[in-house]
């Protein structure tokens, strides 16, 4: 499985750390945010709103370099607004990889 | 070219924020998280280019443009790569940048912006400023008075809402005019906008320090994205 990465960050600054710290800590405070969020969607079957938060959250997943999960993210994110959850679990799972990275980054 | 961002993704601002600063074709003068504040400001302002979001709770980037009158150039970011059609339904959209954006992704959508505005200026005389042009004075509207300043004698032009204060060496004059009017009729190499509500005559400067010039009597601040070019005016030693 493929790890969270700061390639892209970091291809972006051009060397600028302040930009790079910036862009952690948006992470760091919103993605916590939202996947409490998505899930409490998810458990009232709020199709829609889960939907909208995993469009959120999937622009941190390729910011963060995650090729393969940003895929996952967009058909995930077809299948809520289809009221299907196939993905749920490969997509919570990124969720949990990039949790983990933040908090050590 | 002056631009601004609408997205509600404080990430994204943060992207083309970046993108922007590394880019010396644009000058960001403000980044809006919601389409209402935009189209406030938009209302008010004269942009060049916006860089929008289409996906954006209650009022999507293409509502934004329904609502606009003379939209300025646009590039839109987006997730979604279905959008792409709808956006060629709109004269105003010169591209289309799918995120995760590349610099080099951001940098081809913006020169296509220029050459799009270039184009445009060269088919509407009345909006060309000619480069090689003799003129050196401008003609402001002051009482029913058209009064000549020469460009020479002008410090500091301010923004103050609906208007602008020409400060120059002997007087003051306020004009009902924008900061980018008075900027298209003044000439590139003498004048550069160094913060969105300060245009000022490089020769005029006193002294640098940090994040402000001084002119005169007066300090003009200058923004993080014009300091560059500012800097590389300067016969510096």
């Amino acid at each position: 499985m493929e790890k969270p990465n700061l390639l892209y960050i970091k291809e972006l600054s051009g060397g600028d750390s302040i930009f790079e710290n910036k862009m952690l800590e948006i992470v760091k405070q919103e993605l916590p945010e939202e996947i409490k969020n998505y899930k409490n969607f998810l458990k009232k079957e709020n199709f829609v709103n889960a939907a909208d938060l995993v469009h959120k959250i999937k622009h941190k997943i390729s910011v963060l370099g995650l090729k393969d999960g940003y895929q996952v993210a967009i058909d995930y994110e077809e299948e809520l607004r289809q009221k299907k959850m196939n993905l749920q679990s490969k997509f919570e799972e990124i969720l949990s990889a990039m949790i983990i990275f933040i908090k050590n980054a | 070219m002056n631009c601004i961002i609408i997205d509600d993704e404080s990430m994204a601002r943060a992207i083309i924020e970046q993108m922007c600063f590394n880019n010396k074709n644009v000058n960001l003068i403000e980044s809006f998280s919601n389409a209402m504040e935009a189209i406030k400001y938009l209302n008010q302002n004269e942009i060049d280019l916006i860089f929008l979001d289409i996906h954006m709770p209650g009022f999507t980037g293409f509502d934004l443009l329904q609502t606009i009158k003379n939209p300025p150039k646009v590039i839109l970011s987006t997730s979604d790569s279905s959008m792409a059609i709808e956006a060629f339904e709109y004269s105003c959209i010169v591209d289309y940048l799918l995120k995760p954006v590349t610099q080099q992704r951001f940098d081809k959508a913006v020169q296509k912006a220029v050459s799009f505005t270039k184009k445009e200026k060269q088919t509407t005389p009345t909006q060309v400023k000619d480069e090689g042009e003799s003129i050196t004075e401008l003609y402001v509207n002051i009482d029913r008075r058209l009064v000549k300043i020469n460009f020479e004698t002008i410090n500091i032009v301010e923004a103050r809402g609906d208007y602008i204060l020409i400060r120059t060496e002997d007087k003051n004059y306020t004009v009902h005019s924008t900061l980018k009017k008075i900027f298209d009729k003044l000439p590139n190499d003498l004048f550069l906008k160094v913060h969105r509500s300060y245009i000022i005559n490089t020769k005029k400067i006193i002294d640098i320090e940090d994040n402000s010039v001084l002119i005169d009597s007066n300090v003009v601040p200058v923004s993080r994205s014009n300091r560059p070019e500012l800097m590389r005016r300067l016969n510096l030693l």
